[in-house]
């Protein structure tokens, strides 16, 4: 076997013991109910896979309970939300909650077009982060990591 | 109770129960390797063989996903509880992954069905020891077929998928000439074939290549097997994304699967899976240690001692070699 090999077990490095690889993130991203605009999913999921997470892109027309499925037999970390619809108030909330009923520990951030009256009430119904049109890679990754961490007690 | 907390015994328990929480997590854990792996595969390794194992591989594009998830249906029509690994590769760059296989499926897969997406995770012999142990959970967990579902490129994939009970590959038409099939790789592995995309121009072409290629392996014997028996892979025409040929391709599946239980031919593939799995965990070991080496720099130190004394790079090699192994 070539040397780089070798070198690949230690990319990534933080290893707890001997064989065991680096923990990989896990984001599900969906978009939940009739929306039809899933170019900003897209570019969410580059991002995300460009700092080393591992999205699994279920893409259009997914349901709280075909998402709540995805997170359970893809063991996530976290759910990614795009919301071009307006029905974020009525669907952010449902996703919570469909996920507390299942006993996923898992956060929820939303992101898309959510106007900042709204964005107290989705924190409050306890979707962890909000992110809108005008965020950066940075800001996509870090709200999802700390997300995660949070979640994590 | 997070399941993140959950002791692995339990787990396994819980997955036995059907619990596909409990089957995702140990997932989670196979796929990352460690102490915590071994634990799993010693917990679900004496009681795994009732699934039947089905490798689904062809080039990107070829229609994998789209063609499993009708699969996935019909065998839920049959009454089966199949579940699905689907491969897909991980970014060499930042290790991260797109993993889309989901979304093909998503539109005709019945709920139920149990549907685990990983990513190849770069290093070498990492996916050949985690797909035999993750297996081994989707069978613990009750689910049959388990369908490994990669990318035909690279030589890893390519065994993954010919260790499997039934491996199928998915050919397409454009996908080139009489003289590409009969290049040694992929299309020696399949059980089964499929041209998918059977409604495209070039579909019969396919076939008849195909064709050919099975008919010089029964010139040279390549399609007679240690104890004689003769076994010539069905081509099966199909259309995932309208469902046409489904019902064949799963018949075709069951029946290879049947020729499997004609005499010991069931055991020799799986003795066959069994030596490969003990070969990558044995190669890995040793490349962990060779990793331990490089980082402590002891490797570095005997480099440079074989420059400065003038040692030809084997005799180096082979001291270092005798230190991994403990024989110096």
């Amino acid at each position: 076997m070539p040397f780089g090999g070798v070198r690949d077990i230690y990319r990534g490095g933080n290893r707890l013991s001997p064989a065991q690889t680096p923990e990989r993130l896990r984001v599900v991203l969906a978009k939940l109910g009739l929306d039809g605009h899933d170019r900003g999913l897209k570019v969410v999921a580059r991002i995300l896979r460009d700092s080393g997470m591992e999205v699994i892109f279920l893409g259009l027309r997914q349901t709280t309970s075909s998402i709540v499925a995805a997170v359970e037999q893809e063991d996530a970390d976290a759910v990614g939300l795009s919301m071009h619809n307006a029905g974020h108030l009525t669907l952010g909330p449902k996703m919570v909650r469909a996920l507390d009923e299942a006993g996923l520990d898992v956060p929820v951030v939303i992101g898309g077009i959510i106007p900042p009256e709204d964005e107290r009430q989705l924190l409050d119904a306890g979707v962890a982060a909000v992110l809108g049109p005008g965020a950066s890679a940075t800001e996509v990754v870090e709200s999802v990591r700390s997300a995660i961490v949070a979640s994590r007690g | 109770m997070s399941y993140r907390n959950r002791t692995i015994p339990e787990l396994v328990e819980r997955a036995i129960d059907g619990d596909n929480r409990a089957v995702g997590r140990l997932l989670t854990i196979v796929e990352r390797g460690g102490v915590q792996s071994e634990e799993v595969a010693a917990l679900t390794h004496p009681q795994r063989g009732r699934a039947h194992v089905v490798g689904i591989t062809g080039a990107p594009g070829a229609g994998k996903s789209t063609l499993v998830g009708r699969l996935l249906a019909e065998y839920c029509r049959r009454g089966h509880r199949p579940a699905v690994l689907a491969i897909d590769p991980s970014s060499p760059i930042s290790g991260g992954a797109i993993l889309g296989d989901r979304i093909r499926m998503d539109d005709v897969v019945p709920e139920g069905t149990f549907v685990r997406s990983m990513a190849t995770r770069g290093h070498q012999g990492g996916l050949a020891l985690a797909v035999p142990g993750a297996v081994r959970v989707l069978d613990v967990a009750g689910f049959s077929p388990v369908v490994i579902e990669t990318v035909g490129v690279g030589q890893v994939e390519v065994d993954v998928v010919a260790a499997a009970d039934t491996a199928v590959v998915v050919a397409t038409p454009g996908m080139g000439d009489a003289v590409q099939a009969n290049k040694a790789g992929l299309l020696e592995v399949a059980d089964v074939f499929v041209v998918n995309k059977a409604d495209r121009p070039g579909a019969t072409d396919v076939r008849r290549d195909l064709e050919l290629m099975l008919d010089l392996a029964h010139v040279t014997g390549a399609d007679t097997d240690a104890s004689g028996a003769v076994f010539r892979p069905e081509i099966i025409m199909a259309t995932a994304t309208s469902g046409e040929g489904t019902v064949a391709v799963v018949d075709a599946i069951v029946d290879h699967f049947e020729h499997l239980h004609i005499s010991d031919r069931l055991e020799r593939r799986r003795a066959g899976r069994v030596r490969a799995e003990i070969r990558s965990r044995a190669e890995q070991e040793l490349l962990d240690r060779l990793a331990t080496m490089l980082h402590t720099g002891e490797l570095d130190d005997i480099i440079r001692d074989s420059v400065a004394s003038h040692r030809s790079p084997v005799q180096a090699a082979a001291e270092i070699v005798g230190r991994l192994t403990g024989n110096h």
